[in-house]
């Protein structure tokens, strides 16, 4: 990487890279007929998810007047849309999440969604593995992806049973596998010990190409939840060697089902001291209008791009990451 | 007093962990998409300069650790203190044997060390890299035979003992290396 903080962070060959797939991207979804839009990065709402943090903006000289967000993922609008009617939709664009930098993460970075109308998650999952073996041919073939469910996985490489609401095991298979465990994990909630060992255990042991489904209903997010014992979310995720690429879900289509969840995470949020935002009205009125049955996936182009360049830091494929942005 | 959130962490801060400073030495940003955020990090301790592993749920904070890295002249040693002074104070400390450890080695009077002090205390000593040294004991320097690479001990003016090429005799100045303990060149008076 280059030294110099005025010089881009990424090789210019990367840079051609991301140019080409981009180019490949676009090639993909003309071909099967999916309509590229553009959607708002500003917006009046925000999102209420407490693990995810915008960015709030304001006039420079004026930080009292009403604030507006950067969108973390372009989901709301492109919901509305489908909701209008628009068919199968695609969109590429940046999106922004407060407090996330590292080896994997920018505070900005771009995403690949897309929707399709009448798919269901395993559907989807199959198209997101078309995509990738024309990304992917001739540079780093993927190969067959294969197909876990989030039980399957905690039951296979830590041992637990994920979708198991009782802290005390979850915390066991923590201390088998010698993870030390943070202050302040909660007694009463059970997803960030899910998420400590899916990070610490089981990520670094997941085949090199697998899909993930089928999460706890608790983190099901924007996905319907599939009744049973337990209920699990409609939601899956894409790993490559490890590290998490695409999320996906079978969407959730009811406006009441929807305001509950989003009150519900503002008042998680409010909980935290956290502050809670405004809710997408817009969004709401579209779901009460009508969604049609669809699914939609989000995938990470840079880390899509640090697999094709083989390096192992979000910074060498960006041209300017936010130390030099 | 001052706090560090996680999302400050980065090599070479100063924080105070279970009582005792630490220095981060690797930080890693870990997270689901939608899920709880970790920071995994690695500290050295800087008292015992054990390496100590902990990961933190993004959002919380550490006590700043009050450490200074200061550039002082070393000045003498009573065997019981080694003491230093700030050239652009003339404020004087005493670094104790535990503080002092493996720097007292390459200790001459006189040189520029960087001495870290913890609310003003001495709890490390760093010699600088390189150091130039009398051999005040060795066999008798051999000329013309260095083809082999052989090389035998000298003890140096500070009781340091380095491996030294077969020509080196008592009397000569060399140059060292602090870090590695490794015998450079003879040094140019």
């Amino acid at each position: 990487m280059n030294e110099n903080p005025w010089q881009p962070a990424a090789g210019l060959d990367v840079l051609r890279l991301r140019a080409e797939l981009l180019t490949r991207i676009r090639a993909f979804f003309a071909e099967r007929d999916v309509l590229e839009v553009e959607t708002p990065l500003l917006s009046h709402a925000g999102l209420p998810t407490p693990q995810l943090e915008s960015f709030a903006a304001h006039p420079a000289s004026r930080p009292e007047t009403p604030t507006g967000y950067l969108h973390t993922s372009p989901e709301f609008p492109m919901k509305r849309l489908l909701a209008a009617g628009s068919g199968p939709i695609y969109q590429i664009c940046k999106v922004f999440r407060a407090d996330e930098c590292g080896r994997r993460h920018n505070p900005e970075f771009t995403l690949l969604e897309w929707y399709r109308v009448g798919f269901d998650a395993p559907a989807l999952m199959t198209e997101v593995e078309t995509l990738l073996e024309s990304l992917f041919d001739d540079t780093r073939p993927v190969g067959g992806i294969q197909r876990l469910s989030y039980r399957e996985a905690f039951l296979q490489y830590a041992g637990v049973d994920g979708l198991e609401d009782a802290i005390a095991p979850l915390r066991w298979a923590l201390d088998e596998h010698a993870i030390p465990v943070p202050d302040g994990m909660p007694a009463d909630d059970p997803d960030p010990w899910r998420d400590l060992l899916l990070t610490q255990v089981i990520e670094p042991r997941l085949p090199p190409a697998v899909f993930l489904y089928d999460y706890p209903a608790s983190q099901a997010a924007l996905a319907r939840i599939r009744p049973g014992r337990p209920p699990v979310a409609e939601r899956f995720e894409l790993y490559l060697d490890g590290v998490e690429i695409a999320n996906g879900f079978h969407e959730l289509t009811d406006a009441v089902e929807q305001r509950r969840r989003f009150e519900a995470e503002n008042a998680r949020r409010i909980g935290q001291g956290l502050a809670p935002v405004p809710l997408d009205e817009h969004l709401l009125a579209a779901l009460e209008h009508g969604l049609p049955d669809c699914a939609g996936v989000a995938v990470g182009l840079d880390r899509l791009l640090m697999r094709t360049a083989g390096v192992e830091d979000i910074d060498a494929v960006l041209a300017f990451p936010w130390e030099r942005a | 007093m001052a706090t560090y959130s996680t999302n400050e962490f980065k090599r070479g801060l100063k924080v105070m962990l279970d009582g005792d400073p630490c220095t981060i030495i690797e930080n890693e940003f870990v997270k689901p998409g939608k899920g709880q955020a970790f920071n995994r990090t690695r500290l050295r301790n800087l008292k015992t300069g054990r390496v100590w592993e902990k990961t933190f749920k993004s959002g919380e904070s550490l006590e700043a650790a009050d450490v200074l890295d200061v550039d002082m002249q070393y000045l003498y040693s009573d065997g019981e203190f080694w003491y230093f002074m700030d050239p652009n104070t003339f404020e004087q400390v005493g670094a104790g044997d535990s503080a002092v450890s493996d720097a007292k080695n390459w200790l001459k009077e006189q040189d520029v060390c960087v001495v870290t002090l913890w609310n003003g205390e001495p709890i490390s000593v760093t010699p600088p890299n390189h150091v130039i040294l009398q051999v005040t004991e060795t066999d008798p320097g051999v000329r013309g035979d260095t083809a082999t690479g052989a090389t035998k001990p000298a003890t140096l003016e500070t009781g340091a003992v380095v491996q030294v090429p077969l020509f080196v005799d008592v009397g000569d100045t060399l140059k060292v290396d602090t870090r590695s303990g490794e015998y450079i060149s003879r040094a140019k008076e």
